[in-house]
Formats: C-alpha cells, sequence, structure tokens
C-alpha cells in the first residue's frame, strides 16, 4: 500500500491538488470520462487509487459516471467523479437521484467557457446557477468555489466532509485557471486532518427506516450488505424510503432534504473577509476571480477608496445573511466574477435595495485583472 | 380476503409485503419474471442480505420496489452503470440489474453494451414486453417492425434489436432468452447466471395486454399462444442464428455460457492491490 495522504511541501497544478485532496479525505471510488480541463483529476486518481486500496473507472460517459459514484456511496465507500460544462450537463439528472436518495459523494466541475463545446482549454465560471438549479425540482445543494491548488486541496476534504455530514451530493465548482494553475501545495500530516463520516444504522434491522432524520435532520444511512434490507428510489417517498404519490410525502420529502440544509447554514457556509470592517465598497466574489478582487482591494485603499472583499468560499447555500447584514453598512457591492451575472444576481436579491448591486463580468475565456476591478471601483466615487 | 386467515406465500420473506398491491395490471407477465427471479435467488442459498437489486425506471423498474432485499429503484437507463459502482464498491455483493427492453436497450443502451465488454459481474435480467408499458405503450428498441404502438399508429418503420446477439457481440459471458411461461428454465437460467461470475444477461419475453396487447389486438391469452406455439429451444444456438418473429418463430434457450476475467479480475491483475 502506498500513502494515502502525501504529508509535505509539493508544487501541483489545482487538478491534481483536487486529487490528493479526494484521497486524502478517503474517496476510494472514483468514476469519470475524459474532459478538458477536469482530465488530470481522472487522470491522477487512476493512477493514484490502486495503491490505496481503492478502484478507479473509465466509464462511457458522465451519465454513468454520476450513477456508479452514487452505487459506490450506497455501498459505504467515498466517492468522486469530475468535469467540466458538457459532462456537468450530463450529470444533472443523477445530482437529483444523490439528492432524492440522500447519498453522500462528491462532484467537481473544472469550468470552461460555455455553453455547448465553447472554449474548451480556457476557464469561465459560467455554470454557478447550473450548479444551483440544474436538476429539475426544488433542493438544496451545496457548492464550494476554490481559488488556489492549496485552497482546492482543503476544499476537496471539506466537501467530503459535508457531504457525509448531510448526506448529500458536494460540488466543487473550481475553473480551468485554478484547474491549470501550479502552485506550492502543502498537504498536512494525515493526524491534522479531521474527516466525517455519515451517521450510520444500528439497532433493530426490522424497524429500521432509512429516511428517519437524527438530531440534525440528517438521517442514518444503511448499506447495501448490511442486513437492513433498504429500499432507495428517485421517486418521492416516505421515511421508509417507499414510493408515496401525494402532495403530503412530497412536501414532507422537500421538507427533509432542504431543511437538513437550511438549518445548519451557520455549519456549512464559509466566507473569507478581507478589509471590510469599514468598507463603503464591498466586492463579492469567488474561486480565481476572487484573486484579482483581492489585489484591487489594496490597490483601491492605496488610492483612498475603502473597498473591502467578501469571498464566497461556499457559493452554495449562498451567505444571504451575511450580505443582508453589510447592505446595511456598505454604499455599494461590486460583484465579480467570470460570467455574465450570475452571483450577482444573487448579491442583488439579498441586497434588497438598501445599496446598489454593480458587476464587474467576462463571458470567460480570460481572467479578470485587478485593474478591470479598479476601474469600476474609481468609477463609483 | 382476511390478512390473518391468507396463506402465507413461499417468498413471503422475499417480498416487501407492506407495499403489495404493486401497479402491474391484471394479465401482465412481469410478476411472473419476478417471482421466478425471487426463487432462483432463495435457491442459490447465499445470504440475502449480501444481494442487492437494482432497476431502472419502467413498469419492470419497480421489481426493485417490491423485493425485500437491499433494492435501488435508479434513473430511467442507469441501472447498470449504478449497479457497477455499487458492485465495484462492495465486490462480496451479488448485485441484480431487473429492468425492462426500453429501460435497458434504448435510453441505457450504451451501458449495458459497456458493462457487457467489461464482463462486469452482474445479473442482467430484461423483461421484454416489446413497448415502453409504463408511459402507455409507446415503440421501443424491441418493438417488431410493422406493430403497432400508441407513437407508429401506423405501424412500426424500425427493425428491433435481437438481444442475445447484441449482448454476445458486446461480450456477455453468459446470455439466455425465455418467456415468461418458461419458468423452470428461467428459474435455472436466473440460478446459474446468479451463481457464476461474469456478465449474465437473461431476456424474458413477457405480455403486456395494456400497451403492446391493446394496440395489437392481442390479449395477454393470445400473447401465451403466441409464445407457446412460436417457442423454439435451441440451447447452445449461436446468437447470431437465433430469431424473435411473433409469426416465424421465437428462438429461446441457454445460447452462450464461457468464462473470462471479469472487470474486477483484470483491475487486480493489471493495476495490483
Ligand atoms: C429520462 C427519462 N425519460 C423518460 C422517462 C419516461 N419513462 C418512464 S418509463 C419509460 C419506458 C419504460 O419502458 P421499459 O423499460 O420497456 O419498461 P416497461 O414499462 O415496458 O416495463 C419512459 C420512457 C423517464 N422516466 N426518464
Ligand atoms: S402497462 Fe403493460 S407492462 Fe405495465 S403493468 Fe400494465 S401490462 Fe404490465
Ligand atoms: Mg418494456
Amino acid at each position: 500500500m502506498e500513502p494515502a495522504v502525501l504529508t509535505g511541501e509539493h508544487f501541483l497544478n489545482g487538478d491534481v491538488a483536487c486529487a490528493e485532496g479526494a484521497l486524502a479525505a478517503g474517496c476510494r471510488f472514483f468514476a469519470g470520462y475524459p474532459i478538458t480541463p477536469a482530465t488530470e483529476i481522472a487522470e491522477h486518481m487512476s493512477k493514484r487509487l490502486p495503491g490505496v486500496g481503492g478502484v478507479f473507472i473509465q466509464m462511457e460517459d458522465e451519465i454513468s459516471a454520476m450513477a456508479a459514484i452514487i452505487g459506490a456511496s450506497c455501498a459505504g465507500v467515498k466517492s468522486m467523479t469530475a468535469t467540466s460544462g458538457p459532462g456537468f450537463s450530463l450529470m444533472m439528472e443523477n445530482i437529483g437521484l444523490g439528492i432524492a436518495m440522500e447519498t453522500p459523494c462528491v462532484l467537481v466541475n473544472v469550468q470552461r467557457a460555455g455553453p455547448s463545446t465553447g472554449l474548451p482549454t480556457l476557464g469561465a465560471q459560467g455554470d454557478m446557477m447550473q450548479a444551483r438549479w440544474g436538476s429539475h425540482g426544488h433542493y438544496e445543494i451545496i457548492a464550494l468555489s476554490p481559488c488556489s491548488p492549496q485552497e482546492i486541496f482543503y476544499q476537496t476534504i471539506t466537501a467530503f466532509n459535508l457531504s457525509e455530514t448531510y448526506r448529500i451530493p458536494v460540488l466543487i465548482m473550481a475553473d480551468e485557471i485554478v484547474g491549470h494553475l501550479a502552485e506550492r501545495v502543502i498537504i498536512p500530516q494525515s493526524s491534522k486532518i479531521s474527516l466525517q463520516s455519515r451517521p450510520r444504522a444500528k439497532g433493530r434491522k426490522d424497524r429500521f427506516k432509512p429516511f428517519h432524520p437524527g438530531a440534525n435532520g440528517v438521517a442514518p444511512m444503511a448499506h447495501a450488505g448490511e442486513g437492513y434490507m433498504v429500499h432507495f428510489t428517485g421517486l418521492t417517498h416516505d421515511e421508509r424510503g417507499y414510493p408515496a404519490m401525494t402532495a403530503d410525502a412530497q412536501a414532507e420529502m422537500i421538507e427533509r432534504i432542504t431543511g437538513k440544509i437550511q438549518r445548519n447554514l451557520d455549519k456549512i457556509i464559509q466566507v473569507e473577509r478581507y478589509r471590510l470592517e469599514d468598507a463603503d465598497i464591498a466586492l463579492v466574489s469567488y474561486g480565481i476571480s476572487s484573486r484579482s478582487s483581492l489585489a484591487a482591494v489594496d490597490e483601491a485603499r492605496e488610492r483612498g477608496v475603502k473597498a473591502g472583499l467578501l469571498r464566497l468560499i461556499t457559493v452554495w447555500p449562498f451567505p444571504e445573511q451575511i450580505v443582508r447584514e453589510l447592505a446595511k453598512r456598505v454604499k455599494r457591492f461590486i460583484t465579480v466574477e467570470l460570467n455574465l451575472g450570475q452571483i450577482h444576481l444573487e448579491v442583488q436579491r439579498c441586497a434588497e435595495g438598501r445599496a446598489p448591486c454593480l458587476l464587474v463580468g467576462h463571458a470567460g475565456g480570460a481572467v479578470i485583472t485587478p485593474e478591470d476591478i479598479v476601474k469600476k471601483i474609481l468609477e463609483q466615487t | 380476503m382476511n390478512g390473518s386467515t391468507a396463506p402465507k406465500h413461499p417468498l413471503d420473506g422475499l417480498l416487501r409485503t407492506d407495499r403489495i398491491p404493486h401497479i402491474w395490471c391484471p394479465g401482465c407477465g412481469i410478476g411472473t419474471v419476478f417471482s421466478s427471479s425471487l426463487i432462483a435467488i432463495s435457491s442459490t442459498g447465499k445470504d440475502p442480505a449480501n444481494t442487492a437489486v437494482v432497476s431502472g425506471i419502467g413498469c419492470s423498474g419497480r421489481g426493485a420496489g417490491y423485493v425485500n432485499l437491499d433494492s435501488y429503484h435508479t434513473t430511467h437507463g442507469r441501472a447498470i452503470p449504478f449497479a457497477t459502482g455499487m458492485k465495484l464498491a462492495n465486490p462480496e455483493l451479488t448485485v441484480v440489474v431487473f429492468s425492462g427492453d426500453g429501460d435497458l436497450f434504448a435510453i441505457g443502451g450504451n451501458h449495458f453494451i459497456h458493462a457487457a465488454r467489461r464482463n462486469m459481474d452482474l445479473t442482467v435480467i430484461c423483461v421484454n414486453n416489446l413497448n415502453y408499458g409504463m408511459t402507455g405503450g409507446q415503440a421501443a428498441a424491441t418493438t417488431p417492425h410493422l406493430a403497432k404502438t400508441s407513437t407508429t399508429p401506423r405501424g412500426n418503420p424500425e427493425s428491433p434489436f435481437n438481444l442475445p446477439l447484441l449482448a454476445y457481440a458486446s461480450g456477455a459471458t453468459y446470455i439466455a432468452r425465455w418467456t415468461m411461461l418458461h419458468t423452470r428454465d428461467l428459474t435455472q437460467s436466473i440460478t446459474e447466471a446468479l451463481t457464476r461470475t461474469g456478465f449474465s444477461f437473461i431476456e424474458v419475453l413477457a405480455p403486456c395486454p395494456t400497451g403492446y396487447g391493446r394496440k395489437n389486438r392481442l390479449k395477454a391469452t393470445d400473447m401465451l399462444k403466441i409464445y407457446q406455439e412460436k417457442a423454439m429451444v435451441k440451447n447452445g444456438i449461436n446468437p447470431a442464428e437465433t430469431i424473435l418473429d411473433l409469426e416465424h418463430g421465437i428462438t429461446l434457450g441457454k445460447f452462450v455460457e464461457y468464462d473470462r476475467p471479469t472487470y474486477a479480475e483484470n483491475y487486480k491483475a493489471v493495476c495490483g492491490e
């Protein structure tokens, strides 16, 4: 056996750092389908998984990759897939299956510019609303957005921990730039990495209800082969997992799968606040765009403008309360993102008209520079 | 009937009795295939706790909902890749895929051929009722040429797959075709499939009186008569020589059984522990 946690200092691109994060988090099953700019994650997993007792499989498409990781997780193994735009679209139906079956798993989207085949080798952040609402029906999702190889390493561990804790598919919304950027990545000792695992079934096997929520709203999980004889379905189901074709059962199930997230927002949502205490202008950004935003804050401050940055580590669920609070004291919001206004819409919604909301957007294929942002900031003063 | 006086069904242990009555129409053939599958599962003597059933979507796909085993009713066409993940995650499990012809061979056809190519250790039971029963009897990839369905009101302009041949060309290592009338042979085939390793495929013809039957003026009993009269049992015949023609004959039998390494065995050999 090879070590799962490669403790030490490395020079890695974001894709490889993500794969190492998954291994450190205990991921032992990966199913994927090649696509630029996410392919290196699959390649690295194919190299590393056999050495740590795991299984890699290249599936026939992204639909089957998503189905396979849910199947593996139902058998008790932490599982992951990675893709980009076109493959992300193909995974949507089975993301919904993972939501309905309350099955932990992690999906990485190394975003490239779309729509359609778009710009395969160039980055964008155009799938943010698809991440939120891309599968049909009403549901909650958790999505994180990393800004560097070091951060994607940690976020992948966080993604597994959240997915296990809340029995939900978790998305890592990276982008081509972070995926292909090589930087220093420090991997800690495995004893320093805290891992969570799903709540597990116990007690009488004949009375077990696989969707009966525990204390934090999350039901303990029984795996295939444990003797609980569970039934999992994508149909609306009751706490036994049995199909229940009524509006009442629907309301109850949707309450269960959304409530477990909504009631734990304070434990799920992570943001970083940079020079926001006295800020007049609050930038809101995430992923690669947040790095340019960070530089723009310092530059604007040097030019006498009190700017600050709210960096979203968790994008979904959206940090609504934090933006609402900020709206009471900042003069303006500027959302910075590699699309033409997606998270911008959320900021607008939460600002509730208290502060004007502006956008530094870009259709994708390049990065937003600090200069682009500073220019917008200075226009406001 | 008073539940307390009802005789216990011999398969009660494997049935989710609290989910009965089932949704299947009177005269539907799925129930018989389902019973044969349960008899086969119990006759292997394997610990039921180590058997999982995975279905896609359709009337046949509801099978997973009535079996008192770990059972997964997934998305339309995706039972095989779901089962693939499950089997690779826990190789101790016996994983059975129970689904319909539309599910496994139209929307899910790509997954079928790839799982067969990999010789994934799964038992795939396909209830072939020549149409999409659940959605009201539309044409499937198995609907005979010229047959009427709700989306081929003038007759089917397309030609169907010959499933055993498709399975053979894709690399399946066990292939059989029966009708739901041939319960003894069917049960034996499923039992053999469950006790061997490798990708096993069993096609079972079953009437759908509500969909295919109504459109083609075939009552359930007419369909059974065709099964009886047109059946030609030819064990060991090359799948390329099998036919499924309601007028000229239906080749049944165990056509293929051979061994080659499964995906998991090859993975272990090539990638090491
Ligand atoms: C993605 C998707 N497309 C379409 C459907 C609608 N649908 C449900 S069952 C079915 C066909 C099932 O046919 P088959 O597998 O032959 O099962 P049968 O009902 O005949 O047993 C279809 C098209 C669906 N559930 N999901
Ligand atoms: S519609 Fe056809 S396949 Fe479905 S239950 Fe009725 S008879 Fe059976
Ligand atoms: Mg059918």
